[in-house]
């Protein structure tokens, strides 16, 4: 257990790494998701299908193959870019699937009278769903989407391991195959740093659930 | 989506409205399709070179390709039943123990299972695969990747089993305490065959995300997909064909698997309400025969 010690500023850098992708992931993830959601309830035909498409394509493609393919994929279509950007954009477009998902049934599960008052004074669609469903939705999914974000800060380890320098994965890779250092050691400090992450997580959502959860 | 609570029945203008929206909508969406390909195609990926391995059985690669992208599924599919069988089993005992356990040790349970949610599963398997062997015990490489998943899924499925016999009504357990069975007959007999029933569907969508996980035996050098991919694509320079393929086998099986666990939902909840037990056996086979 020493090597935690022993190497600190390696495990600190690492985790910063992680939680770079994780924050840029997130962001991506959340405002591209709520997008596709829009998609997928809007009343154009064409919106639906790409939402849907996407949503079918990227839930059910593992994470590691969706990374490979972006990574080997954009530079062919003229997008270059560091690993480091190809994964925050694999994670991305990976957990944005998730997210609309979990944002179209917050929208399916806001009570049809909410919808229904609002077209009644007039509101337009986009109106209706910016100012009154999607605002009482965005409550309802607090708990799915926070599972969605756990998941994704767990999954940024894939995104590691996939070939993205410095970050946590990287760093227990490093410090037990070139360093030799005994691995239980090593991976317990990988695995505390993202236990830093996502218990955190875990306790922030129960209690933002609990401040905005609706008397329904 | 016919009708929604989104939008008003829409009269002749707004129809007139959203039809040209939608033409404006698709031309703009099949604009952005046919730049993509057409980038593609002036990069040569639409060359014979580049498919011919995948799809023309002239080519000379053909035979090899697929014979390793078969046994790629193989070595996948392998993964995922020994993982979802491993996690059932231990899963149902976690859940078991988890119901059943006197207060001062419960706590224990559950902070295995909440810790072992906590874990990503490839730092799991990337332990499995590092500290066993340090430890004395080498297998071969499928194995680490199956206890690396089973560790994640088996706590996943303990939920799922929890959840499950939460659901049921007391009067089920009531009824069972009454006619004199002991806990252990009460649980096996009564409680569980009729958890892993109202489980099934949530149980099948597990299985998708098992059949993905396997994909990062590629960590291990365990040749499944994304490992036999990266083989391949050393030496035929595709990686977006091969890419591609890949992912349309998993989003074949995938799809599928969700599409049954949709299924048996529906065919449950129909059964549930009108009461009709040869059904409801008939769902559970068919689920097991897809699920394993």
């Amino acid at each position: 257990m020493g090597v935690i010690l022993e190497q600190f500023p390696l495990y600190v850098q690492g985790f910063l790494q992680t939680l770079r992708i994780c924050v840029f992931a997130a962001i991506g993830s959340l405002v591209l998701g709520t997008l596709l959601a829009g998609f997928r309830v809007s009343p154009l035909a064409p919106l639906r299908a790409v939402g849907s498409g996407w949503v079918t394509v990227f839930r059910n493609t593992p994470l590691a193959v969706v990374l490979f393919a972006v990574a080997f994929g954009l530079p062919e279509v003229g997008v270059n870019g560091s690993y480091f950007w190809f994964g925050v954009t694999g994670l991305t477009m990976y957990t944005s699937a998730f997210v609309c998902e979990a944002v179209r049934s917050g929208i399916n599960s806001v009570a049809p009278g909410q919808a229904e008052a609002a077209r009644a004074v007039g509101l337009t669609f986009s109106q209706t769903l910016s100012l009154v469903v999607l605002p009482q939705a965005l409550r309802t999914v607090v708990p799915p989407l926070g599972s969605v974000i756990i998941a994704m800060i767990k999954n940024s380890a894939i995104v590691g391991a996939f070939g993205v320098g410095g970050d946590l994965y990287s760093v227990g890779l490093q410090l037990t195959s070139a360093q030799g250092y005994a691995a239980v050691g090593v991976l317990t400090g990988v695995l505390l740093g993202y236990l830093v992450l996502t218990i955190p997580a875990g306790i922030a959502l129960a209690a933002i659930e609990r401040r905005t959860a609706l008397a329904r | 989506m016919t009708s929604s609570v989104l939008y008003d029945a829409p009269g002749p203008v707004t129809r007139r409205r959203t039809m040209i929206s939608s033409v404006v909508a698709g031309a703009i969406v099949l604009v952005v399709i046919a730049l993509v390909l057409v980038q593609l195609a002036g990069q040569g990926q639409f060359s014979a070179e580049r498919w011919g391995p995948l799809l023309n059985p002239a080519n000379s690669s053909f035979a090899p390709v697929w014979e390793l992208l078969g046994r790629a599924l193989v070595a996948t599919l392998v993964a995922a039943g020994l993982t979802l069988v491993f996690s059932l089993v231990i899963g149902t005992a976690l859940a078991v123990t988890r119901v059943t356990a006197a207060r001062w040790y419960r706590w224990l349970v559950v902070t295995v299972i909440e810790f072992l949610r906590g874990v990503p599963v490839v730092i799991a398997i990337f332990f499995a695969a590092r500290v066993l062997p340090e430890a004395g015990l080498t297998l071969p490489t499928l194995w680490y990747l199956v206890i690396g998943l089973t560790a994640y899924n088996c706590v996943v499925i303990a939920e799922i089993v929890r959840a499950g016999i939460a659901s049921l009504p007391r009067g089920q357990s009531e009824a069972a305490y009454s006619l004199g069975l002991r806990r252990s007959q009460v649980l096996g007999s009564i409680l569980l065959p009729q958890a892993f029933r109202v489980m099934l569907p949530a149980l099948i969508s597990q299985m998708v995300v098992i059949v993905k996980d396997t994909s990062l035996g590629f960590i291990i050098s365990y040749e499944e997909f994304v490992r036999t991919a990266n083989i391949i694509i050393q030496n035929l320079h595709n990686p977006i064909q091969i890419y591609t393929v890949v992912a349309l086998i998993f989003i074949l099986i995938n799809y599928s698997l969700g599409r049954l666990a949709e299924a048996v939902e529906r065919r449950l909840s129909r059964s549930r309400t009108t009461a009709a037990p040869p059904a409801a056996a008939g769902a559970v086979d068919t689920g097991a025969a897809g699920g394993g």
